[in-house]
């Protein structure tokens, strides 16, 4: 026999028992520059890199193309365009509509015309400037009214309704109208879009790429390289940040450097400069929406209508999805009575908007939360009264605009810990008090809530794979369909794992994410990573386990459904075997040491012909409270202090779901005030640097930043009753925009709602206090 | 030849681009690919390193290392000549994390970990200052950083609590001998072929003569750009970090003499002492890692429309020190800014110093800046004013502006119409808003609209004028929490 490894010792580092505020498991190495990411990993002596030139226009048709230049600079090894490519042309991820390279339609601005390959980075670059390419420009549509319009869309409109809504609208003492031109946002990963593909035998191929979802790389790969999936593997260790932005997104770059890499027979790499990263890839949809809604003359809701039209880009990528998402969150966490839900999926030449953090249920939510404001300065009381008084009820008003009912609903004793723990009502009174003494400078407050849906609408998504391997050593190497951008997902698996096997984490190694050891997965999104990877990786324990207990129960001649892993032991009534030993004594008793494990969300389903089902497995809830202080001289703000309540069920991680709030909330901060998208009148993105576009820096993290976690576990059979936590949080930041409307009505005592379509910039705020005094002048 | 110590190697380039960013040295040349690139332009900070450079202390003959965090993206090879290029990979002491790196893992501060190890070194040049950092400090130190996962309270938090609990750590232990390894290397001549390192007023003057076409720079964080933004490419540079009279600061009489090559960094402290006012431009003037490359000196010569500092030159009636190797002479603020990226600098000259003459005590003085956010963002607006009032009189009044006109202009009649004017009355403050009103007309751009900019400049004036007119109660007028700004109303 070969000799096993020697002595398996125990570990002397505390358990790696889940619930428990474990550090991010790359976290030593990410502070001393150890962390690899694909730019960082050697590179074949050989390897080449990439770059692409773009179209300068947004819509126009390509009447020649001279790259004889481009071919000539110095470096130069090869160059492509569309006819180029060996398979596929198309890399639309669900619907068709995004060609890799243009073929004669110019769609959007920056859009990649050619690919040059060369020696250098630089030499790349700058060989994409020789290049002739002639457009014919044509008009383009560049917003959502001329598309409108133009009855121009990249897929049909979807619609929810309940009851007459128009009659009990015109039945209703109290209507209101209001509209909102909501801004988009740029990702801003810190790690640009990049990807490695190393060419290996015959057609088969290595990728390494900085993507949310390898398998659809690994498809998109095999399809536009026209051979089978199997001869792909895609290979993604970590992200330096995701959000979204490369959920769809990174395909194209990963798919231009795989034809490089199997044509010339070289590694090639590619890795977009920031500006271009900028202009050539989706962003958050702009919305441009609409409501109606009538209340009794309590502000009570009976009647709502409300009209979602999302700025998509020039085709569908993402965007069915991410327009239902804004329908099934206009509610937020209100009842909306009879109601009429319309969304659209407006088409505009710009680059294909995308996945991002929230996947359009901010865009819908914050329509929810106008109304409220609206509500509340219409009948002269405090907004979170009218939030409190329309919240979804426990035995009636309780049914969703798609017919779900809203069951353990947290959100009013949630509201009501919140408002107790912040101050509200005190707070509210003291600035109510400083606004009246203080000319200049005035103070907001909001407390708003948050009810978010956790699944994937497309139901298919909502599966997941594991494989575990247990060495003879007792350590472990679990491998799962998620990718890990930062939000903590391989540290919370690890626990999962090593809590089900009762051994420290170090035990545990969770390896990258790579399409030859779990196949077909789901893009790591919608918040649900941890919910489906976290339930397979246990499915793949639960099935060693129970051979390991079956083993064991043999040898001791007892029950395998008494056996317990507790600390590094395996304990069957009063017999126990250290955890290592029990593994290398089932090795040689030929026990299988691997195992893959499977997950599907139960209970879900929608059908979207009637607009009615139960899309979502659980909601996540949570609430904030915010406070900010406006300059009436300028619209300058600062945000003074944030209280947040939130609802992780049991949380896996504390220190990492409190993570994902803080950061989630200055994004959506960042989302609402300061993260200005502007185009010019050719379509061109002028705030295409972080020099013009500014996402939130260091001074403007609240002084007061109170985050606690709400302490219930998830009611639904999720991994240790646990809840998503990637996206809900970023919504809590609402209660910035509230606030600082708050504030800027308080110039009015509080009798106008301002208008101030996100995001309020110092200049946005500043018009909103102009027409405030206006306001106030004529009243005068 | 380049000398300097890379970590703990005595390393010398004989040979580089001229245009080589350090960013690029280090991850393609060098391999150390902790440091990364997230912009290449200076605005996010992933490519954060720290120079140490040694500095004499006055009342001892030992010396000292001064650590600065700065941008290796904006950065050309020259800046390191001399000094200790100190990056992520070398912090920790063998198998132990510095203490800035186990303080940022304790506290849970980082997710995607790109933004870290540019954080990690923005901590440690702090961790090596002397004093104790307060919430407001960090802030600074770390103005140039940013990150997309965390909403930076836990980053806050770590730098917080490593930095004051303090340990010898070591780079304190070694510094003595770092420093005295430093002194080696100093004596040494350092131009290489293609980056021109001037020691001498002639030699610079000799180095422009012969390639009339090469850029000159100090901090190189504009020229930079047109190298990583623009793909550029720079054959010869002449780097100003060398020469003397460039690179000296001193409290004259009447007024501040500033070297043109200084960085911010280096003369904050001085012009925060003698100009308290101008706290608001100076802790928004970029951000630390900038401000520690950045000089005045590029500030004005790049005569950039928002420029920031040159509307406080105007409105403190500056004098432009410029010389071509044979013959000095100076230029008043006011008359250097000629049109469009266009000054009063002749292609054979230089700037070599900004004298900035001290205000009287009783001096009204208030910068303001108005942008979408308040660290490290360009000004929409930026206004600056000075006003001499005695007896409740106006005797004059200086200003500067930003971001309003194709140069930073001041507003001359402001003067005129309010000398003698009781500058309590409302009328002063009618007059200056009627003329502020009219001064401009400025473009519509990414950052605010011409609208938005012209109320800005009407509505600054207000604030100035509430600010300065203010008795027993006090009218709050800022939103943000500002150290010095309220210096000079004692005087008041």
């Amino acid at each position: 026999m070969r000799k096993l490894i020697d002595q398996p010792r125990l570990d002397a580092t505390p358990q790696g028992a889940a619930g428990k505020s474990h550090k991010h498991e790359s976290a030593e190495r990410q502070v001393s520059g150890q962390a690899r990411y694909i730019d960082d990993m050697p590179e074949a002596a050989n390897i080449h890199h990439v770059a692409v030139g773009v179209s300068s226009v947004a819509s126009g048709t390509i009447t020649s193309i001279d790259l004889s230049q481009v071919r000539e600079s110095e470096g130069v090894i090869d160059v492509i365009t569309v006819q180029d490519i060996p398979g596929h042309t198309d890399i639309g991820p669900v619907f068709p509509g995004d060609p890799l390279l243009a073929s004669t339609e110019i769609l959007y601005h920056s859009q990649p015309i050619f690919a040059v390959l060369a020696s250098s980075v630089n030499l790349a670059r700058q060989a994409t400037l020789k290049a002739k390419v002639v457009i014919s420009a044509t008009a383009a549509c560049l917003t959502v009214d001329q598309a409108k319009e133009q009855q121009n869309f990249v897929r049909p409109p979807h619609f929810m309704r309940r009851g007459d809504y128009q009659k009990s609208y015109a039945e209703s003492p109290i209507q209101i109208e209001g509209e909102m031109i909501i801004g988009g946002q740029e990702h801003m990963y810190l790690e640009g879009q990049i990807s490695m593909a190393i060419p290996e035998e015959e057609d088969r191929m290595l990728v390494y790429s900085s993507s949310q979802h390898p398998s659809e790389v690994q498809k998109l790969i095999a399809e536009v390289l026209d051979i089978k999936l199997h001869k792909v593997v895609v290979d993604m260790r970590r992200m330096g940040g995701g959000f979204g932005g490369k959920e769809t997104q990174a395909a194209q770059w990963a798919c231009l450097a795989a034809i490089f890499a199997s044509r010339n027979k070289v590694a090639v790499k590619i890795r977009l400069p920031r500006m271009l990263d900028m202009m050539a890839t989706g962003k958050r949809h702009p919305f441009e929406n609409k409501f109606k809604v009538a209340t009794d003359n309590q502000g009570l809701i009976q009647a709502t209508q409300i009209e979602i039209n999302g700025n998509c880009g020039h085709s569908p990528d993402l965007s069915d999805a991410i327009v239902d998402r804004a329908m099934f969150h206009a509610d937020n966490g209100y009842f909306l009575g009879d109601c009429y839900v319309e969304g659209h999926r407006c088409r505009t030449n710009q680059v294909s908007h995308t996945a991002y953090r929230g996947f359009g249920g901010p865009q819908g939510m914050i329509v929810a939360e106008a109304m409220m404001d609206a509500i509340a300065r219409k009948l002269g009381k405090d907004p979170l009264a009218i939030r409190k008084l329309n919240l979804y009820g426990k035995d009636s008003r309780n049914t969703t605009q798609y017919g779900m009912q809203v069951e353990h609903n947290l959100l009013a004793d949630l509201i009501d810990k919140l408002e107790a723990s912040c101050d509200y009502q005190l707070r509210r009174e003291q600035i109510t008090q400083f606004n009246k003494n203080s000319p200049i400078i005035k103070k907001g407050l909001a407390l708003t809530p948050v009810k978010f849906g956790i699944s994937f609408t497309a139901k298919h998504l909502n599966q997941a794979g594991a494989l575990l391997h247990i060495y003879t050593d007792g350590s472990m190497q679990i491998n799962h369909g998620g990718t890990e951008m930062g939000q903590g997902l391989h540290t919370k698996i690890g626990q999962i794992v090593a809590n089900e096997f009762g051994v420290p984490l170090s035990y545990v190694e969770i390896t990258s994410t790579r399409t030859d050891k779990v196949p077909n997965t789901s893009p790591t999104a919608a918040s649900s990573s941890t919910d489906l990877n976290g339930k397979a990786a246990q499915n793949a324990c639960l099935i060693i386990k129970q051979r390991l207990a079956e083993f064991y129960a043999q040898q001791v001649e007892g029950k395998p459904e008494e056996v317990i892993f507790t600390e590094q032991t395996v304990v069957l009534g009063e017999h126990q075997i250290a955890f290592n030993e029990l593994i290398q004594q089932a090795y040689i008793g030929r026990v299988s040491l691997s195992a893959s494990g499977f997950y599907k969300t139960p209970k879900i389903h929608y059908d979207r012909k009637t607009g009615n089902g139960r899309p979502f497995f659980y909601f996540a809830y949570g609430a904030s409270c915010s406070e900010v202080s406006i300059d009436t001289l300028t619209g300058e703000y600062k945000v003074n202090r944030v209280d947040i309540l939130h609802d992780v069920g049991k949380s896996l991680n504390p220190a990492i779901d409190i993570g994902q709030i803080e950061g989630g909330f200055i994004q959506g901060m960042g989302w609402l005030t300061s993260e200005e998208l502007l185009w010019d009148d050719s379509g061109k993105l002028i705030s295409n640097n972080p020099a013009t576009y500014k996402i939130p820096a260091i001074g403007d993290t609240p002084e007061i930043f109170n985050v606690d976690l709400y302490p219930r576990a998830n009611d639904e059979d999720s991994i240790y009753h646990s809840k998503a936590v990637g996206e809900p949080p970023f919504m809590l930041a609402n209660s910035v925009w509230c606030a600082l409307k708050d504030a800027i009505s308080s110039i009015t005592d509080y009798q106008i709602d301002p208008v101030l379509h996100p995001p309020a910039t110092p200049e946005k705020v500043y018009n909103a206090v102009e027409q405030a005094q206006a306001w106030l002048e004529q009243q005068a | 030849m380049i000398s300097f110590l890379l970590n703990d190697e005595i390393t010398t380039i004989d040979q580089a681009r001229a245009d080589l960013t350090l960013l690029e040295y280090l991850r393609e040349k060098q391999k150390l690919t902790g440091t990364k690139e997230g912009c290449a332009s200076g605005d996010c900070g992933a490519c954060t390193v720290v120079l140490a450079e040694v500095v004499k202390h006055h009342n001892s003959t030992d010396n000292r290392l001064e650590y600065r965090a700065i941008n290796s993206c904006v950065t050309f090879l020259s800046a390191l000549h001399g000094k200790q290029l100190i990056t992520v990979e070398h912090l920790p002491d063998g198998k132990e994390l510095h203490p800035v790196q186990q303080s940022l893992v304790e506290y849970h501060g980082s997710q995607c970990g790109f933004c870290t190890p540019g954080f990690i070194m923005s901590m440690f040049a702090l961790y090596q200052q002397e004093q104790q950092p307060d919430r407001e400090t960090v802030i600074q130190a770390l103005s140039g950083n940013l990150c997309r996962c965390t909403g930076y309270r836990p980053i806050i938090d770590a730098t917080l609590s490593a930095c004051q609990n303090k340990t010898s750590d070591k780079f304190k232990q070694s510094e003595t001998l770092t420093a005295q390894r430093l002194n080696d290397i100093n004596n040494q001549v350092i131009s290489t072929d293609n980056l021109l390192v001037p020691t001498s007023r002639h030699e610079l003057a000799a180095a422009k003569a012969k390639y009339p076409k090469a850029n000159v720079f100090a901090g190189s964080t504009d020229l930079a750009l047109q190298v990583t933004q623009q793909l550029q490419s720079f054959d010869k540079l002449i780097a100003l970090g060398a020469m003397p009279e460039l690179n000296q600061l001193i409290e004259q009489q009447h007024g501040l003499l500033i070297g043109a090559a200084l960085p911010f960094g280096k003369i904050e402290s001085s012009l925060l002492k003698h100009f308290p006012q101008l706290s608001e431009l100076l802790w928004r003037f970029a951000a630390t890692p900038i401000r520690n490359q950045a000089s005045l000196g590029g500030n004005v010569a790049n005569a950039s429309p928002i420029g920031d500092m040159p509307p406080a030159l105007l409105a403190l009636n500056a004098i432009i020190h410029v010389d071509n190797g044979q013959q000095k002479r100076t230029i008043a603020a006011s008359e250097f800014f000629l049109d469009y990226r266009k000054t009063a600098l002749k292609t054979s000259e230089w700037i070599e110093s900004i004298f900035i003459p001290f205000t009287a005590p009783t001096n009204l003085v208030r910068a303001y800046k108005v942008s979408k956010r308040y660290e490290d963002d360009i000004s929409a607006v930026c206004a600056v004013f000075n006003a001499q009032v005695v007896d409740g009189k106006v005797q004059k009044i200086d200003c500067g502006f930003g971001g309003v006109a194709a140069i930073p202009a001041s507003v001359p009649t402001l003067n005129t119409q309010l000398q003698g004017k009781t500058w309590s009355s409302s009328e002063s403050f009618e007059i200056g808003r009627d003329i502020l009103k009219q001064a401009f007309s400025p473009l519509d751009d990414v950052r605010a609209s011409k609208t938005y900019r012209l109320t800005m400049l009407t509505n600054l004036w207000k604030r100035f004028w509430l600010e300065t007119n203010q008795s027993t109660q006090k009218i709050e007028t800022r939103v943000v929490h500002l150290p010095s700004a309220d210096a000079e109303n004692s005087h008041a």
